[in-house]
């Protein structure tokens, strides 16, 4: 109900008849529901307007709502169900969905039935057809064993066997079973953890070694070139000798095992080794059920992928994205900052300034792989080449270019140059809706021109400038196509940033959790098993976005109280 | 002497000063504009002004609006340098130094002849960096002297007893009244000779109105004073001199009781008696 009409309802119930008020031109001949009267008190404008805010709300929340039911779902415990077929046969598995056949009119079941390495097809998921299903059961004592490899197992545990463990009874209890996974580990930290570290510091030292090796190639040192040949020889052969020794450990332990039963009772064993963790969905309570998602969440966000990254975490695309919009934040803001203030305070108004300003407006409609292009162009082979040619003309030439390749540097610079247009045009808005009376003010005092921007202007802009930075940095977040030609990758073996001088890697290449997406959704071998980890990944890339704009936003609103007058 | 200046908080507010003639002895002008012609590009705003503005005296410009009065204020500290496309031909000599001369430091000469705006805008700053900010920028950093020419000077503006408690709090928070004797206080900081005025107190309500204007009359002890208003009563209660404009000419110019008993000129009397403007 608008307000005209509650005013005039209250003014029929009013009790006492007041001298009828002078008709206003025209007033007098419309009845209050009149097509005229209709249009008068503005009711179809409202309707239209209010319409569209309701169809733009509606998608939005519809995508919202697709994201986090299928994102946030994901890592809570499903019930395993086995299924009995009438042919006798029988299978273990979490129901994913039930879908109708359009051409056959018959109901059928996903199943996620795990087990890859046991299928004739090396499928894990399954769809039975509602007719062949006998009976639906959930037995209690079915296991969900997650593994490194070859995705989850479902079936029943037998009993352990190998050298470093006792041997069990027959099913074997749980806590034995975790007992051993605990010994295998354990084992597994004391012996080998200490070999992969030495080989970690071997490869160190052999990269080194051939990087010098190259060096000296290049300028044709032959005396000292022998000697580190040798060098190099030598350490190749020792971490030879220690991978060597290290798969023979590795074999050892891996005769640790437990053995499974999948449905049909045939038994299986897996190494301990392999073993993530194991639980029994259809026994656990709803505390049980918590403790395993938080600890699925925690592995989410600390730890590296798996199995083609359609399992375990995310942390390096985490930390890749979060750095870029940093890395991309250092590049975009200063220098659209600067480059607003010199149109907004600096230029004279000429038809010039007025084109340079139109342009960067419609720098924005720029397709952002036309960015990522230049950034490659310009940036990787152009700067980043000239760089190699001066400091690093060896690894150049062996075909390894160390900034002449895509890079966590350039491609925050490319997506600095695709958001600095936000920033210049939200400086420059800033920077005029200053009352002339500041400025004015300001000089009147004695004060330069400079002297007033420093003081004055750019801390009563600055709410403004922030308002640029939040778009430029939602922007910056959510942009893939350019950062896949610029350095973005699968999976990088080594973060942009760690404890190695110099500590920041920015030649390295780098994962993000937007070209995660597209990578698990578009590129993954298997599609099923990898739609949860998309939902999960967008899920996270929503939530950085929406925490770092939240921060930057709780920040303006404070510089807004600070500096801006609430004018008379 | 700080104590004379403050003012018991009610008081019979004076409607006519006393003491509204010039003295005797002829006063030394301290600006003087001559055949002073301004164009906003082909326009010719201001139309050959010749006038002087005499030392610790108040001189009012009234005239009708788009009279040109407060372009010729903003001459004699050359405001207008911030528009693009005016040309100022003539000549302005503040203590017999010309004004419009390229070569002359526009920022020393700002500082000797402030300015009080219509709108007034304190800066997003504390009161005290407020006052002190003319000084700042002239780089003086002494934390005692910056202290003593803020009280000094808020207490000239009539401002120092409302505000010495919250000196640090932010000057946005005040009303319009205390903003425009803000402003007046950061122009006194800095200490200047002249004190330029653009309408005061138009914005402002009947009782802020009457303080600004107490004010101005006691700056002029100090300072000579040369204030912008469309308001006549205003220029009869303030002045010692007032100059009438029209249409970018300077119609009459003379102390102020004569202008408004005894004006000369047909315009002026037509003006002031309100048949027009």
């Amino acid at each position: 109900m608008t307000n005209d009409e509650k005013q005039s309802v209250s003014h029929q119930a009013g009790a006492p008849p007041t001298p009828a008020p002078l008709p206003l031109a025209g007033e007098g001949k419309t009845e209050r529901g009149s097509p005229r009267a209709f249009w008068r008190r503005g009711e179809p404008q409202v309707w239209v307007t209010s319409a569209a805010l309701t169809i733009m709300l509606f998608l939005i929340i519809l995508l919202l709502w697709v994201v986090l039911w299928n994102g946030l779902g994901v890592f809570w415990p499903a019930r395993v169900a086995e299924v009995t077929l009438k042919d006798g046969k029988k299978l273990l598995g979490e129901r994913i969905r039930g879908q109708i056949n359009p051409d056959t009119d018959v109901k059928s079941i996903q199943f996620k039935t795990g087990n890859r390495d046991l299928d004739p097809h090396q499928q894990d998921f399954h769809w039975v057809e509602d007719g062949e299903i006998r009976s639906i059961e959930f037995p209690p004592e079915v296991y969900v064993l997650e593994r490194t490899e070859n995705g989850n197992f479902y079936g029943f545990l037998r009993r352990l066997e190998g050298p470093d463990l006792e041997p069990s009874e027959t099913p074997v209890a749980e806590d034995k079973v975790r007992f051993a996974l605990k010994t295998v580990r354990r084992k597994s930290a004391e012996e080998i953890a200490p070999i992969s570290e030495e080989l970690r510091d071997l490869g160190r030292r052999l990269q080194n070694a051939r990087r010098r090796i190259r060096r000296l190639e290049h300028r044709g040192d032959d005396e000292r070139l022998a000697e580190l040949r040798t060098g190099a020889d030598d350490i190749t052969r020792k971490s030879d000798e220690l991978v060597g020794w290290q798969r023979r450990l590795l074999n050892e332990l891996r005769r640790n095992v437990v053995v499974t039963s999948d449905a049909g009772g045939r038994e299986k064993a897996i190494a301990l080794l392999d073993v993530v963790r194991f639980y029994k969905p259809n026994e656990m309570g709803f505390w049980a059920k918590c403790r395993y998602y938080l600890l699925r969440l925690g592995e989410l966000f600390w730890e590296n992928p798996r199995e083609s990254n359609t399992e375990g975490g995310l942390f390096p695309a985490i930390f890749g994205t979060v750095m870029l919009i940093f890395l991309m934040a250092a590049a975009c803001f200063p220098l659209g900052v600067l480059a607003g203030v010199y149109l907004g305070e600096y230029a004279k108004d000429g038809p010039l300034v007025r084109a340079v300003r139109i342009a960067v407006n419609n720098l924005a409609g720029i397709p952002s792989i036309v960015y990522g292009i230049f950034g490659l162009g310009f940036f990787v082979y152009g700067i980043g080449g000239l760089i190699d040619a001066w400091f690093f003309p060896e690894s150049a030439a062996a075909g390894e270019p160390v900034f002449g390749t895509g890079g966590i540097l350039w491609a925050s610079i490319t997506l600095g140059i695709l958001t600095v247009p936000v920033v210049i045009v939200s400086t420059e808005e800033a920077l005029r809706a200053i009352p002339r009376g500041v400025r004015e003010g300001s000089l009147a005092l004695g004060a330069t021109k400079f002297q007033t921007l420093v003081r004055v202007l750019v801390p009563m802009a600055s709410p403004g400038m922030m308002t640029g930075f939040i778009l430029a940095m939602a922007r910056a977040a959510g942009e893939v196509a350019p950062l896949m030609i610029t350095g973005v990758v699968k999976l990088a073996p080594q973060l942009p940033l760690d404890g190695e001088f110099p500590f920041f890697h920015l030649d390295r290449k780098f994962m993000h959790l937007g070209f995660h997406i597209y990578d698990v959704g578009f590129q993954s071998p298997n599609v099923e098993a990898s739609k949860p980890m998309v939902y999960v990944t967008t899920l996270l890339l929503l939530s950085i976005v929406l925490a770092m704009s939240s921060a930057a936003i709780v920040l303006r609103n404070r510089m807004r109280k600070r500096f801006l007058a609430r004018t008379i | 002497m700080i104590t004379m200046l403050e003012k018991p908080k009610k008081i019979a507010l004076p409607r006519t000063r006393p003491d509204l003639t010039p003295a005797a002895e002829t006063p030394e002008p301290v600006v003087e504009t001559r055949d002073l012609h301004l164009f906003y590009g082909a326009c010719e705003a201001l139309l050959g002004i010749s006038m002087k503005f005499y030392r610790n005296q108040v001189t009012a410009l009234i005239g009708p609006s788009g009279c040109g009065k407060s372009t010729l204020l903003r001459c004699l500290n050359r405001m207008n340098d911030l528009i693009d496309d005016v040309r100022v031909t003539g000549s302005i000599l503040l203590d017999g130094r010309e004004v419009n001369d390229p070569s002359l430091d526009v920022i020393e000469l700002r500082r000797r002849v402030g300015m009080v705006f219509q709108r007034a805008v304190p800066f997003p700053k504390s009161i005290y960096e407020n006052v002190a900010y003319g000084l700042r920028i002239a780089g003086v950093g002494n934390r005692r002297t910056l202290d003593e020419a803020v009280e000094k000077s808020l207490r000239r503006a009539a401002l120092w007893d409302e505000v010495k408690d919250r000196l640090n709090e932010s000057a946005l928070g005040f009303s319009g009244g205390q903003h425009q004797r803000l402003c007046i206080a950061r122009a006194i900081a800095v200490d200047p000779e002249v004190i330029l005025m653009d309408e005061p107190c138009s914005a402002l309500d009947p009782r802020s109105t009457t303080r600004i204007e107490d004010l101005i009359v006691e700056l002029r002890r100090r300072y000579t004073i040369i204030i912008v208003t469309h308001n006549m009563q205003q220029a009869a209660r303030v002045s010692d001199y007032t100059g009438f404009l029209y249409e970018g000419a300077l119609i009459e110019f003379g102390p102020t009781k004569e202008l408004f008993t005894a004006p000369k000129k047909k315009e002026t009397e037509d003006y002031i008696t309100g048949r027009f403007g």
